[in-house]
């Protein structure tokens, strides 16, 4: 068979269509109850569940945030977890993410507090204190 | 522009490197994107620009800034354009347009390369920023060090977005985490022709690791050349990534080595005839295409490797794989050539190039 330069990048583009993320990612998400496709929408950039499994594409950071229910199953999918085990961003971000750590770790000292489970807020209280620290020497 | 590339001595194409024979170069780049602004392929023109002047910005307080290329991509002639992807430092997504509807634009998108093309930095691909470290031979660590370095650098001047439970965090899910992909370029004839390579890619796939062709995704392998990459960025350090590819890629180098041993066991008379004729067509053919051209310079390689041709330099080799392509060949030639005369002028120079000095038989 012989197939001309042209014929070849047509077919080729043509190959490279079928074989799109959103094609192979849908499978994945084909078990997301459709409910929710387009009422869990992104308040910061618009897009909607059903607009996330057709691209295969987030529209923003803050959609991971929103759809964060639907996506730990299937990041586990992809990736065979869905724990972050990187290093985080120096400067301003580290501060962000610091917070979010911080806060996290409040709630959950507020809720050890409450089922007086004393060991897990004692571990927990020592935890705040040293990313506290930590943050202030940056 | 980029006319200086051609005749950079410091690029890193021009250099040889650990185990270059088989892994012709290593490459780890990051995914990031910035707090606050949607993707690229989200944002609307006016949003793109933003983040491109801030990276920008960022990128030109970097120390070795004043060596530093910055480009806009829709300034750049078409041609421009395939020769930065041509020598890897942008990818072929970043030179298509956004489809904006009526109007694809390629407004937004920009690209920083240090002098020495190892750091590139694609700015509104996929994502806001995706920074590369290359080097020629088998050098992931190197990489590694100089891309996390560089990263650090841009992360105190810029808001990352970033969540602790999913790290970095990226328009397409398969990048999210460490946003890390690192790849290794293999050259690997021998397991070509000994039909073990289905084995050895089904093998790779097995444990999360991706073989693709020499201009990364959707591309076809040509001239025996694989890029065996990492799929995995969740669960994973960057450091583990790191050392698990390394360990991946020296193991396809020694199944390589095994099987360029077999080769000469038992076939030595027919690999000779076939290098010695790859030899014969890159010294006197009029007109040669890239893929052909390719294939015979691999067989070229693996000559040279073998020891069953001397005197022609590894490093000429490597760097002829990027010279004999199409918008290289119009650099060069300083105009448009259609595909014919392109073929014609590979040619010439391949025939200028490729002369053994001091080898047997020639």
């Amino acid at each position: 068979m012989h197939i001309c330069q042209d014929c070849a990048r047509d077919k080729a583009s043509q190959l490279k269509e079928n074989l799109s993320v959103s094609n192979l990612l849908g499978p994945l998400l084909d078990g997301i109850n459709p409910a929710i496709d387009r009422k869990v929408c992104c308040h910061f950039c618009g897009l909607n569940f059903r607009d996330f499994k057709k691209k295969g594409r987030f529209g923003c950071g803050n959609c991971y945030t929103v759809f964060k229910d639907q996506l730990s199953a299937f990041l586990k999918n992809i990736h065979g977890s869905a724990r972050y085990m990187g290093k985080a961003p120096a400067g301003v971000l580290a501060k962000t993410s610091t917070e979010g750590t911080l806060k996290e770790l409040k709630v959950k000292l507020a809720r050890a507090i409450e089922l007086e489970n004393y060991e897990e807020a004692a571990r927990l209280r020592d935890d705040i204190k040293n990313i506290e620290e930590k943050s202030k020497n940056v | 522009m980029f006319d200086s590339f051609l005749t950079n001595k410091k690029s890193w194409l021009k250099n040889s490197g650990p185990s270059c024979e088989i892994v012709f170069s290593s490459r780890v780049r990051l995914a990031r994107n910035l707090a606050d602004y949607n993707f690229p392929g989200r944002a609307n023109y006016l949003q793109r620009e933003e983040v491109l002047s801030n990276v920008m910005s960022a990128c030109g307080k970097n120390p070795g800034a004043g060596d530093m290329i910055f480009a806009r991509i829709e300034e750049l002639s078409e041609l421009d354009r395939h020769f930065l992807l041509e020598r890897h430092l942008v990818s072929q997504e970043h030179i298509l347009p956004f489809d904006e509807g009526v109007k694809p634009s390629l407004k937004g998108k920009g690209v920083v390369i240090s002098g020495d093309e190892r750091l590139s930095i694609m700015i509104n691909e996929e994502d806001h920023i995706r920074a590369q470290y290359i080097t020629s031979g088998f050098d992931l660590e190197r990489c590694f060090k100089n891309i996390n370095e560089f990263d650090d650098f841009l992360a105190s001047d810029v808001a990352y977005a970033f969540l602790p439970e999913f790290g970095h965090l990226t328009a397409c899910p398969t990048n999210v985490g460490t946003g890390l992909r690192a790849s290794c370029m293999l050259h690997l004839p021998a397991l070509v022709f000994t039909k073990r390579i289905n084995k050895v890619l089904e093998l790779l796939a097995k444990i999360s690791f991706t073989a693709r062709g020499f201009f990364g995704e959707g591309t076809q392998a040509l001239g025996n050349f694989f890029q065996i990459s990492n799929q995995v960025s969740l669960g994973v350090s960057e450091a583990e990534t790191i050392g698990n590819l390394t360990g991946v890629v020296n193991q396809v180098k020694e199944q390589e080595l095994d099987a360029r041993d077999t080769l000469t066991a038992r076939h030595k008379l027919s690999l000779e005839d076939n290098i010695w004729r790859a030899l014969g067509v890159l010294q006197n053919s009029r007109l040669i295409n890239t893929q052909e051209a390719f294939s015979h310079l691999s067989m070229l390689s693996l000559g040279l490797d073998l020891g069953i041709i001397n005197g022609i330099k590894r490093e000429l080799v490597n760097s002829l794989f990027v010279i004999i392509q199409p918008a290289h060949l119009q650099k060069i030639e300083d105009k448009q050539l259609n595909e014919n005369e392109r073929d014609c002028v590979r040619a010439q120079i391949l025939r200028e190039k490729v002369k053994p000095k001091g080898g047997k038989d020639v």
